[in-house]
């Protein structure tokens, strides 16, 4: 018999439908592999009585012959970032630890209400700041995958989704949601051999995530194969009242739409992207994924995106900028952790909360986003990078007048052992330096799976859209999966 | 420019976050190589640019003046570390 844990997402919506297997069979077999993989440490919280009970009401409307939601049956992971009632919620931070919301998030409740279960609450970096999973306060998330040769070092499953990334890649669950601010959905994907996209700026409510930079952070799905996102993400988006910048615009039927037929599209090869130094690996990759889009039927040009290399230090100033306001609210009187010193007035109590409550990463963002809106230091930073962060959106926008789709490799590397870049904070900002531009300008990009490095570990492609272009990423990412074979699983150690 | 202990713990104290001396000056050479870093942004040419405020274009919408939402103060205090008598109570503020 298959293991059911074996299966995608659409695998188990389907073969649960056409009665192959019961949904409680399919919850069982994810929540027996999430208890057997501590070592991982993927989830801060497990809740499998919840996917046993989201399982057992699949089976019973089943029977009955009701009308069965889009994701009934299927399990899955909920990065720790989204508020879900009941179910203690932390960004993977101290300050949090304890805070069980009073309310669902849009996407999860989107998610609940077509019929999906959950597994838990997956690790993260705390507040959705790092690009390891180094800096939770409840652990690092291991990576499933080792390095070929009996090299045994505990590799990064990628950040700031690294425990959505991890579990998947382990088949502790088929599917997960991430968030995305300057690249946690892609990254962690590429360094784990799975596939995520974040969507457009504004497709899926922000309501309920706790907040890292607000005109950056999008939802997204994270899975195994491009059809399991497309579904998921039809899923999660749409139109919400409650967040000012959600759109209001229909959700496109991105499955349905799914084709790997590339005819009559241009990709767009950024030069930009190919820096002296590029790792020989990666650049060879990325040819062979410009073979594969001409494959299925693609016209190639090169294009130019000349201010790439100011989109990092534009985000190191406007992302902390926008967490230094809104980590305001963690201030010990409405919520999360309280440390009050003997005989402390309420701003002492502020400082000592904040002090007990950050982590060292999350305080480094807060301070940098603390001067560079201070009076006098404003404009020079803060100004001038909103400045940049328009002519980079414009780079974006002119490419696109020669191109339907761009195509990057992810990340500068494969998947680095946990401690190799945390004594310096900007070696790890840099290993972001692909995703980054396609979050300043809110644009869809997803990455895939495209193959091994030598020394036996996944790297990925990215294609980035369109704004609202979801589909063309999605069939670009189709076209790559399909040649690419990628069939590559890490070997079971936990 | 480069920043000093003074300036890291102004930064701190606007931050509300509370430092020891030995905390803000690790944290001198580590926020001073991060601000070196970024202000590479001001060679960039800016004339004429407005700064970007939203990155997708989107109207704000304007909603009834309506009450939509209330009477779950149990909720709201749910999580607070300390409430009384159905408030947010915190240290003495006014001597």
């Amino acid at each position: 018999m298959t293991n059911l844990t074996d299966l995608t997402v659409a695998e188990i919506r389907d073969g649960f439908r056409a009665g192959d297997f019961s949904a409680r069979e399919v919850a069982e077999g994810f929540n027996a592999n999430v208890a057997a993989a501590k070592a991982l440490n993927a989830f801060i919280v497990e809740t499998p009585e919840k996917a046993l009970a989201a399982a057992d009401a699949a089976d019973k409307a089943k029977a009955a012959g009701e009308t069965l939601g889009a994701l009934a049956g299927v399990p899955i992971g909920m990065k720790d970032l989204f508020c879900t009632q009941g179910v203690q919620t932390t960004a993977a931070s101290h300050m949090l630890e304890g805070f069980v919301p009073t309310y669902e998030s849009t996407v999860s409740d989107k998610l609940w209400a077509a019929g999906a279960g959950m597994l838990g609450k997956l690790n993260l970096d705390q507040f959705a700041m790092g690009s390891s999973n180094e800096t939770s306060y409840f652990g690092n998330v291991i990576s499933p995958w080792k390095r070929g040769g009996g090299d045994n070092a505990a590799l990064a499953p990628g950040g700031s989704s690294g425990g959505s990334s991890s579990a998947i890649s382990a088949r502790l669950c088929p599917a997960a949601t991430g968030t995305d601010t300057g690249g946690s959905i892609r990254q962690p994907a590429a360094f784990t051999g799975i596939s995520g996209i974040k969507p457009t700026y504004g497709r899926c409510s922000r309501w309920g995530i706790v907040a890292f930079a607000s005109s950056l952070d999008q939802a997204g799905p994270m899975a195994r194969t491009v059809r399991d996102n497309a579904l998921l993400l039809e899923v999660m988006s749409g139109f919400d009242p409650k967040d000012s910048t959600s759109l209001d615009l229909a959700v496109p039927q991105w499955e349905a739409g799914l084709s790997s037929n590339l005819k009559g599209k241009t990709v767009g090869i950024p030069k930009e992207y190919r820096p002296d130094g590029l790792n020989a690996e990666i650049a060879a990759l990325w040819d062979q994924g410009i073979a594969w889009l001409k494959d299925a039927g693609a016209d190639v040009v090169e294009v130019s995106l000349p201010h790439t290399k100011y989109a990092l230090p534009t985000y190191y100033i406007i992302a902390p900028a926008e967490a230094s306001s809104n980590l305001a609210r963690y201030d010990g009187v409405r919520y999360g952790q309280r440390d009050l010193p003997d005989g402390a007035g309420l701003q002492d109590m502020y400082a000592a909360t904040r002090a007990a409550g950050f982590g060292p990463e999350v305080k480094r963002r807060i301070m940098i986003g603390t001067y560079v809106l201070s009076a006098g230091f404003y404009d020079a930073y803060y100004t001038q990078a909103q400045k940049v962060r328009a002519l980079i959106a414009r780079d974006f926008e002119r490419a696109f007048e020669q191109c339907d789709l761009l195509l990057t490799p992810t990340a500068p590397s494969a998947a680095f052992t946990l401690g190799e870049k945390q004594a310096d904070p900007l070696a790890m900002y840099l290993n972001d330096v692909f995703t980054v531009p396609a979050s300043l300008a809110g644009l869809p990009a997803m990455s895939v799976p495209g193959g091994l490095d030598s020394q036996g570990l996944p790297l990925g492609l990215q294609i980035i859209g369109k704004a609202l272009d979801e589909q063309t990423v999605l069939n670009a990412g189709l076209a790559i999966e399909e040649r690419a074979g990628f069939v590559a699983r890490p070997d079971k150690w936990w | 420019m480069s920043i000093d202990l003074q300036t890291v713990k102004k930064i701190a104290s606007l931050s509300r976050i509370s430092v020891t001396d030995a905390e803000a000056q690790a944290m001198v050479p580590e926020l001073n190589n991060i601000l070196g870093w970024v202000e590479q942004l001001g060679e960039v040419d800016v004339t004429g640019i407005e700064p970007m405020t939203a990155v997708i274009p989107n109207t704000q919408r304007l909603r009834e003046d309506a009450v939509t939402d209330g009477n779950v103060r149990d909720k709201v205090l749910a999580n607070a570390p300390q409430a009384e008598h159905g408030f947010f109570a915190v240290p003495k503020v006014i001597e």
